[in-house]
């Protein structure tokens, strides 16, 4: 790409420790963005985009700020490092506050394979018609297939450059690019005056690593048809299965509530589990932040440390929180390398976050339920963190006699997340790495669910 | 900073830019009129600035710049969209030629309407909150932190936060008309962590608006939101689990009008009509709901979260009937969709920034008051849920269904007020809830000014209203069987 200046960074935290900052970091990350929506076989939306914005943490002593800009000018920039250093004057001293120690800074930036060198030029019409062939297939897989949210085409190429200063005037700088490219596809299927939409997708850091267009538009559509004749069921408690993309879902919530920052507030409900059985055993969850090519991964964290392979729950033990320098420091442990950029300085973040798979078919999970649910959608917000309270509205099949019998909508499903974690009594054997969480079919002995 | 208030949009861009109107316009006029059906130039210039209160000190500040361009060209039902957020006369130029380029086939019409109204004026302030000094909002949020642990000893943990925002945005349309706006935004939030017995629960409690720093400090407000989150929390440290099935709901003033939001708001949004995939598409005229239902969406209140002087497409916004006395009688436009189902664009077309093109989105949607007093309509529930404050939603709009969570509820036993509930998610069908709304109160409430709607990736700030109101049969997601 076009590349936008390291030394600009380099030139702004140069000119923070002249204002008499103590310490600074910041990224410098430039994005160029396509994408094509095409709905009913026509060009819907095409959005072209190029952007670029550099952030700035700056340390006066233990007292810290953040500011950026999407403005790269010089004045503007100068107005970063200005407004950064006002606001770290309104800032209290906090002992934990500061840079990690340069010793642990990554010295060289390994290649992940996140870039795609090799991905052919396409025209903005080529990008087009991989949408176009997803959304067709979709549409030709069964006329029950009347109408579309329409399907999308997109691609970004990002550059990311990291630097630090650090007080013994030692500064760190080092970067990496990615690419990334997706297809998405939401049919609507309809029948006796219902309709329902269901969506796929596949996403790859190189082109060649997408699924064939056809077959999204496919499976999105067999999606959307399971759903046909979906009725509420009695409220009734049961064995539920949550199909991967949804137990994914689940693992997001055990990270959000196993990060420094929930912790150290302690609202989280895994305050002082840390070394205890907190999930079934057979439940193992790793943050791998060093796979080749994949969608999740990245060189170093938003503080310049080496990015690792991490073990959350080791057979249904929490082995690890996931830490930041900062949340590390509060709770007198070290950073485990999650520390993540956000608007307001560094939070945490994973990077692919997998619960790995175990031997059973998905098919032998839903064997083994003689009257159960099996979860295709999840939504709305009732995850609980500080207490694992869980209660969301749930799209999915119902399972009879261990097969899957009839599609159930407008129902929750409830529990508490801990209670459900250690619920788990089936793990599939399907984990497929399709985003940047990940899980297989799951299955949990027993929750609510909530219908008429 | 202070030029950036009273600075009129043209000026400004003008003078940081050199991006005129008439430059604008040549750029319109050059590279994309009579090959489009409508096309427009956006700029924005946006400020953000966050300062965030943890253990007693003020740990986080920032401050935030974003600006950029986007060019826009509509030809039939296409969209091209380019975005650069290096506003120069030749990145506009090279994002002009990208967005035409989805035009080549059109059949270009000809004839763009101006808007026939002028742009309000809700929210000029003398002294705009990105501009009030930082020691103020600092010394405010340390009361808000006392105030909340005062409240109640189990207060553990108290989290508050200050976020200030101005936008300068100014449009061109192909149809000649331009416009600007100057946009305050300004929310104090507070989240509280209680503690008892090794139980622990969070509650959480804000407002805001476009409104100046004052806002926070008339009638006690700050000290009312930190009482409010401290009260939640512990609350929630005695609730019981929400019993799980269909009752009888009842639910509060305000904030509750998320449930209008997402039963029926998104799916009367014009674009999910045209494409057909809303459940309520095609259901103009026919009743929806029961007779005592009116909805609003109303984007012309001074001062509220959800209000704009003009849209993000530059047409002043409006109060649009949605729902009349249980009757489907309007959706929500942006230009594209009013123009391709033959409607008059209603200024609901909307974005997160200049790097999405506008949609039709909400701006304050609410519920007229009926006549029940609010007490007679819990008294008429011999066993339900009373609901009055809310987490977040989200709706399904092709099957309609939608849920949203109770932070606060309480059993209903025999017309009275019971014990406090936790973990109550309720689950609904959109055409259908409304139908069973049996009683409306006379005590409509807007919500305090905290509510972001998300659609396509993309963020807003919205307001909601509702009065109390009783609906025969929703079911709640709970965990007691």
């Amino acid at each position: 790409m076009s590349g936008v200046d390291p030394g600009l960074l380099v030139s702004v935290l140069r000119r923070a420790t002249a204002r008499g900052a103590t310490a600074a970091d910041g990224f410098l990350v430039e994005d160029r963005h396509f994408s094509a929506m095409v709905r009913l076989g026509e060009v819907d939306t095409v959005t072209h985009s190029q952007d670029q914005r550099l952030s700035l943490r700056v340390f006066y002593g233990r007292a810290t700020a953040a500011a950026s800009s999407s403005d790269l000018s010089p004045a503007s920039l100068e107005r970063v490092v200005d407004e950064a250093t006002a606001l770290a004057r309104i800032t209290a001293e906090d002992e934990h506050a500061g840079l990690p120690d340069p010793a642990e800074v990554i010295e060289r930036v390994p290649d992940l394979d996140l870039e795609d060198r090799e991905a052919p030029a396409l025209s903005p019409e080529e990008k087009i018609d991989i949408a176009r062939r997803a959304e067709a297939a979709a549409l030709a897989s069964d006329p029950r297939i009347s109408n579309s949210e329409g399907a999308e085409s997109f691609d970004r190429r990002s550059h990311y450059v990291y630097a630090a200063a650090h007080g013994s005037g030692r500064v760190f700088a080092g970067d990496y690019a990615t690419t990334s490219f997706g297809i998405t596809c939401s049919p609507v299927a309809a029948q006796d005056g219902e309709m329902q939409r269901d969506s796929w997708y596949s996403m790859a850091r190189k082109r060649a690593g997408l699924d064939d267009p056809a077959s999204v538009g496919r499976t999105a559509a067999a999606r959307a048809l399971r759903r046909l004749g979906a009725r509420k069921v009695k409220t009734t408690e049961v064995p539920v299965i949550f199909d991967p993309e949804n137990a994914a879902s689940l693992l997001r919530s055990v990270a959000a509530a196993a990060s420094g920052p929930s912790l150290y507030r302690r609202a989280s409900f895994l305050v002082e589990r840390l070394g205890q059985r907190i999930a079934a055993s057979g439940v193992t969850i790793v943050d791998d932040g060093l796979r080749p090519g994949a969608l999740g991964s990245r060189p170093f964290d938003g503080e310049g440390l080496p990015t690792r392979r991490t073990a959350l729950v080791e057979d249904g033990v929490l082995v690890t929180y996931l830490l930041d320098t900062y949340s590390a420091r509060k709770l007198g442990l070290a950073s485990t390398h999650h520390g993540t950029r956000d608007g307001a300085g560094v939070t945490v973040g994973t990077t692919n976050l997998m619960l790995l798979p175990g031997t059973a078919s998905p098919d032998d999970l839903i064997a083994s339920v003689d009257n159960g649910f099996y979860v295709t959608e999840l939504i709305g917000f009732g995850v609980n963190g500080v207490t694992g309270d869980y209660s969301r509205g749930a799209v999915g099949l119902w399972i009879e006699n261990g097969k899957l019998a009839y599609p159930v909508e407008e129902v929750t499903v409830a529990g508490n997340l801990l209670e459900m974690l250690l619920a788990i009594d089936g793990v599939a054997s399907d984990l497929v790495l399709r985003d940047r969480t990940a899980a297989p079919t799951l299955k949990i002995a027993k929750m609510v669910v909530a219908g008429a | 900073m202070a030029d950036l208030a009273v600075a009129r949009p043209e000026r400004f861009f003008a003078d940081r830019f050199n991006v005129t109107p008439s430059l604008m316009e040549r750029l319109l006029g050059s590279s994309l009129r009579g090959r489009v059906d409508d096309a427009d130039v956006y700029l924005e210039y946006r400020i953000n600035e966050e300062l965030v209160l943890e253990e007693g000190t003020v740990k986080k500040a920032s401050r935030h710049v974003s600006q950029g361009a986007g060019v826009r060209a509509q030809a039939g039902t296409r969209t091209g969209y380019a975005h650069t957020d290096d506003i120069s006369i030749g990145n506009l130029e090279e994002a002009a030629r990208q967005a035409r380029s989805i035009a080549d086939q059109s059949s270009a019409s000809g004839i763009l309407a101006v808007p026939g109204r002028r742009p309000h004026d809700l929210y000029a302030l003398a002294e705009p909150p990105i501009v009030t000094e930082l020691t103020r909002k600092v010394d405010l949020l340390r009361r808000v932190d006392r105030a909340a642990r005062e409240a109640d000893p189990r207060v553990k943990q108290v989290i508050a936060s200050i976020g200030s925002e101005d936008v300068v945005m100014l449009i061109a349309t192909a149809g000649g008309w331009t416009v600007g706006d100057v946009r305050p935004l300004a929310r104090l939030n507070v989240t509280v962590i209680a503690e008892e017995n090794g139980k622990r629960e969070i509650g959480s409690y804000g407002g805001g608006g476009r409104v100046a720093f004052d806002f926070f400090l008339e009638q006690d407000r700050w000290r009312r939101f930190a009482t409010e989150a401290a009260r939640q929390a512990t609350l929630k440290l005695g609730a019981l689990d929400a019993p799980a099935g269909t009752m009888t709901v009842v639910l509060g003033p305000g904030w509750p009008g998320i449930l209008l939001h997402e039963a029926i708001g998104h799916g009367l949004e014009g674009d999910f009509n045209r494409k057909g995939v809303s459940a309520f598409a095609g259901r103009m005229g026919q009743k929806v709901a029961s007779e005592l239902v009116t909805v609003i969406d109303d984007g012309t209140i001074p001062n509220r979260r959800g209000s704009l002087n003009v849209d993000d497409e530059g047409t002043p916004t409006g109060r649009t009937v949605l729902i009349e006395k249980g009757v489907l009688v309007g959706y929500m436009q942006d230009k594209l969709n009013a123009r391709l189902m033959g409607a008059a664009p209603t200024g609901n077309g909307r974005r997160e920034s200049y790097a999405y093109p506008a949609m039709p989105r909400m701006t304050n949607t609410f519920m007229l008051a009926g006549e029940d007093d609010p007490e007679d309509i819990i008294r008429s529930v011999k066993h339900g849920l009373y609901a009055v404050t809310f987490g977040g939603g989200q709706v399904d709009i092709t099957s309609g269904k939608f849920v949203f969570s109770a932070t606060e509820a309480y059993l209903i036993d025999d017309g009275r007020i019971g014990a406090p509930l936790k973990g109550a998610t309720l689950i609904g069908n959109g055409p259908d809830a409304l139908t069973r709304v049996s009683r409306v109160g006379r005590d409509l409430a807007l919500d305090e000014g905290v509510g972001t709607c998300g659609k396509d990736g993309q963020s807003v700030p919205v307001g909601v209203g509702l009065p109390t109101i009783r609906i025969d049969g929703m079911t709640v997601g709970g965990s007691q069987v």
